[in-house]
């Protein structure tokens, strides 16, 4: 069998973190290589190396058995390796053509001397693109624009961007974070194809159910090493999480029965449009009292955001009401509806929640910086913040060099445990959380689960909006499904199934 | 020029609130046109027949070559990412440099060549010296912005404020008196045939060669940044610089480029003040065209025809005014004067649609 990849001894030290300590990875020819760990345990920064973005203190790389150095993504592009980014890379206002081939354009025959003031010919490249995504089971359109995109597709555009510039080893980086189960599936069946045909491939998820699913091979990272290395076939749910957190993890959370109160947030008729006028929310009505915890199911793009960014006042409404304790905040702005008692965990965690280029601590007290205890008149204290700060570090478990980090260095799932611990460590009595758990490992999920039963017991009113069924079936008191816009049905968690959900996710009300 | 060219390029001038069909947008722009023009007649009495309207429209294009320029300079930067605010430093600049040379390359060729040909040969000289000290503040521009990441509105603040005292610092020392005679502007250079064309002809074929130049560059960056590789990755850049550079795209080396191209650019739009317009260098004689140019890009969401539009829309502001002026002395020639601006702040306040700039314009890229 010869090895497609191989790393050995890499290091990477980042100020103040040893991100990779020497690891070694290999990777076969056709083979889905499934690399597990913790938030922050280093594997973006190993593909990173390995994609040419990040230079390794130490260490070697083989590909195809041969010595060499990737300086560069160009490097790595050259030597067959592609990549598809945690976050995405792609251009926004750009068509899907364009996106694809930028920097590896396809030129009009005779034109070529002119090197890159030559003719592009989007139409031959339009045409390799369609041969592609046909080979490969992606369907895309070439001609769109990838603002007017959703996730799923955009996750496509980035394969078959790989592919197109010929990419023999495909690394995927958290590939499944935004995508609903269903498209998950999708993309295994893709994957699968992929390594049939011959390519090979990373895969990095927190998910343990898509290891089994899709992966040949697993090989788990914990604070910057190699930890362990398993077939699917020997390996359960329960050992591989205990291998990456190193200890015991409870994957089904335990909660007590719900007193549910008064109703902390109404929502009444309310009708939400999207920045392309289209009605997104259409005439929802509902309530979440006091110490019960209300999930919104749903495939995405089903309104869940915009109902989300409704009520926190990100978006006008367009009808109806919405009260919180009795006030009409329909129209309040963000801050009006913080100081009412609400916490938001948003959808995007890097646009919506944190300041890239702010310090942590700063972060941390994003809302609530410009009142006592931290603020005296115009004057902040910044010893009561490194306080606060230091303490949610603590608790909350944020891998961070220090709180003065600029948050944005802060692995993924990092960045999401600060917005976490600045919205439920505050006294609130109402929590909106939209996929709050998105690209955590299991640790820190079991963690954040319980730190919202926690508020929910102390007598908040819980929102949890999320595409990932599971973690609706387990934490919800009541489910509400949203289909186009509107809610199919509100069940009672207890006689709630999977198969109720699905079917009303898909828009069947008749079971 | 096929239709797909056509409509490429009047979708690249249709703002947004105007999208739809690409002859629609045309036709709108011709009846606004007479709308205008029923307009200054009512004001000047009916006076602006045939030979006014031609005058008029052949002065607009003139006096908007100098904002067409630097609103592609603004173009070519801001489609990379770069900001720059220095492109008023960068004309004055060379307008005093094609100033200097056009006289002193005049007087040590004269008796050499014939003052024929020296005049004709300085003249180029004077746009090629222009075109160079524009690059030389653009290079400028790009060590410390790109480089060293200044902060780019401050990086182009410093440019202008430096040409402003350089070139008054020369223009006291060497420019001021005892000239000796120059070779003068360049003569209007009708282009054969063409400009025989009634109307049309004496509008877009009876002017300078800046002029030229100018139109014939709209054609170019139009082409470029829409037509090949680097004008893909050029737009890819100034969005979003680091999906670019994961795809092996060398950002620095993209936003270098821009910025010195359109130096070269700006250098033409200075050249045309000293080398087109007067015989004469004024200290600050750009008189805020720089950024008239930048407000005609932002009118026209960056694009190059989009830009050379709005440049048109100050260009014919300015004519009317002296068409006004001609034929109604007793009106504050200010009034007329406002029309452009006023426009200006009406489209950029979002009446006609919202402008969008790049999504990285203005911040240094970090690895
Ligand atoms: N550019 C950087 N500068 C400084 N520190 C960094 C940088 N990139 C990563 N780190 C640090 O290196 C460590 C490993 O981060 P990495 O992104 O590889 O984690 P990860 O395993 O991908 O986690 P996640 O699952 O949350 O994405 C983290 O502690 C992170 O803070
Ligand atoms: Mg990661």
């Amino acid at each position: 069998m010869t090895l497609a990849l191989q790393a050995s001894g890499i290091t990477k030290r980042f100020p103040g973190v040893l991100a990779n300590d020497q690891v070694d990875f290999d990777l076969a020819k056709g083979e889905i290589h499934a690399l597990l760990g913790e938030n922050g345990a280093g594997k973006s920064t190993l593909v990173n190396i390995l994609y040419g973005l990040y230079q390794p203190d130490e260490g070697q790389v083989a590909i195809n058995g041969q010595p060499t150095r990737v300086a560069s993504p160009h490097d790595a592009i050259a030597q067959g390796i592609g990549m598809v980014h945690q976050h995405f890379m792609l251009v926004p206002p750009l068509t899907v053509v364009e996106n694809i081939i930028l920097g590896y354009e396809s030129v009009t025959r005779g034109t070529k001397m002119f090197g890159q003031m030559s003719v592009l010919d989007r139409r031959t490249a339009a045409q390799h693109i369609r041969a592609l995504s046909q080979q490969y089971g992606l369907e895309i359109d070439p001609d769109a624009y990838v603002r007017d995109l959703p996730v799923g597709a955009q996750q496509r555009v980035e394969i078959v961007k790989a592919l197109y510039r010929q990419a023999d080893i495909l690394i995927l980086d958290e590939p499944t974070a935004v995508l609903t189960p269903q498209e998950a599936d999708d993309l295994f069946v893709i994957m699968r194809g992929l390594a049939q045909q011959g390519k090979s491939i990373i895969f990095i998820t927190h998910k343990l159910r898509e290891v089994f699913a899709v992966a040949d091979r697993i090989s788990v990272m914990r604070a910057g090493r190699m930890v362990g290395s398993a077939k699917p076939a020997d390996a359960t749910s329960e050992s591989l999480a205990a291998m990456m957190v190193g200890r015991d993890v409870i994957l089904q959370i335990d909660k007590a029965e719900a007193h549910p109160g008064q109703p902390v947030l109404r929502v009444e008729n309310l009708s939400v449009m999207d920045d392309r006028h289209h009605v997104m929310v259409n005439g929802v009505s509902f309530e979440v009292c006091a110490g019960e915890i209300l999930g919104v199911a749903g495939v995405q793009g089903n309104g869940q955001t915009e109902l989300a960014e409704a009520l926190t006042g990100l978006r006008r409404v367009a009808d109806g009401k919405i009260s919180i304790l009795d006030h009409d905040v329909t129209h309040a702005t963000p801050r009006q509806i913080t100081e009412a008692s609400v916490a938001h965990v948003p959808e995007d965690r890097q646009k919506h929640g944190l300041v890239l280029t702010f310090p942590v601590r700063d972060n941390l007290v994003l809302c609530s910086y410009y009142r006592t205890p931290y603020a005296h008149g115009v004057e902040i204290d910044y010893s009561r913040i490194e306080q606060t700060a230091a303490d949610l570090i603590h608790t909350f478990d944020v891998r961070t060099p220090g709180m003065a980090t600029a948050v944005g260095s802060l692995s993924g799932g990092n960045q999401q445990k600060v917005i976490v611990a600045r919205e439920l460590a505050r006294p609130v009595k109402l929590v909106i959380a939209s996929q709050p758990t998105r690209g955590l490992d299991v640790g820190s999920i079991e963690f954040i689960h319980q730190r919202i039963v926690q508020a929910r017991d102390r007598g908040a009113a819980v929102l949890l909006i999320s595409a990932e069924l599971d973690e609706i079936l387990s934490l919800s008191d009541r489910i509400a499904v949203m289909y186009k816009g509107r809610i199919l049905d509100t069940l009672d968690a207890k006689s709630a199934t999977r198969q109720i959900c699905g079917m009303l996710m898909a828009g069947v009300v008749q079971y | 020029m096929s239709t797909t060219t056509a409509r490429s390029i009047v979708k690249d001038i249709q703002v947004s609130g105007l999208r739809g069909r690409w002859w629609v947008t045309a036709l709108f722009g011709v009846l606004l046109l007479v709308a205008v023009w029923m307009l200054l007649n009512l004001v000047i009495g009916g006076k602006c027949g045939a030979d006014c309207v031609q005058g008029t429209l052949a002065q607009t294009l003139r006096v908007a070559t100098p904002i067409a320029f630097a609103a592609f300079c603004g173009v070519l930067c801001e489609r990379a990412g770069v900001v720059n605010i220095g492109i008023e430093g960068q004309m004055l600049m060379a307008a005093m440099a094609g100033y200097a040379v056009n006289l002193f390359a005049f007087q040590a060729l004269k008796d050499s060549i014939g003052i024929e040909a020296a005049g004709n040969l300085s003249r180029w000289l004077a746009v090629l010296a222009g075109i160079l000290s524009a690059l030389i503040l653009a290079a400028l521009h790009a060590v410390v912005s790109i480089e060293f990441k200044t902060n780019q509105i401050i990086s182009g603040t410093v440019i202008n404020i430096l040409s402003v005292g350089i070139t008054g610092f020369l223009y006291r020392q060497f420019l001021a008196e005892n000239l000796p005679p120059g070779p003068g502007t360049f003569p209007i250079a009708p282009i054969p045939v063409l400009s025989q064309i009634p109307v049309i002809g004496p509008i877009l074929f009876q002017q300078k060669p800046l002029t030229y130049l100018m139109l014939i560059l709209a054609f170019a960056i139009h082409y470029v940044l829409y037509y090949t590789p680097w004008g893909l990755r050029t737009r890819a850049v100034g969005e979003h610089p680091r999906a670019a550079d994961t795809l092996g795209i060398n950002v620095y080396r993209i936003r270098y480029i821009n910025v010195l191209v359109g130096g070269l650019v700006a250098g033409l739009g200075g050249a045309w003040f000293t080398l087109e317009a007067v015989d004469v260098f004024n200290p600050l004689m750009t008189n805020g065209l720089g950024f008239i140019g930048l407000a005609a890009m932002i009118f026209g969401k960056w694009n190059p025809f989009g830009a050379l539009l709005g440049a048109l829309i100050f260009g014919l502001g300015n004519s009317i005014t002296s068409t006004v002026s001609i034929f109604r002395p007793d009106i504050p020639s200010q009034l007329p004067q406002m029309l452009p601006y006023l426009l200006t702040i009406i489209v950029l306040t979002g009446v006609v649609g919202r402008a969008t700039p790049p999504a990285a314009d203005g911040e240094p890229y970090e690895k």
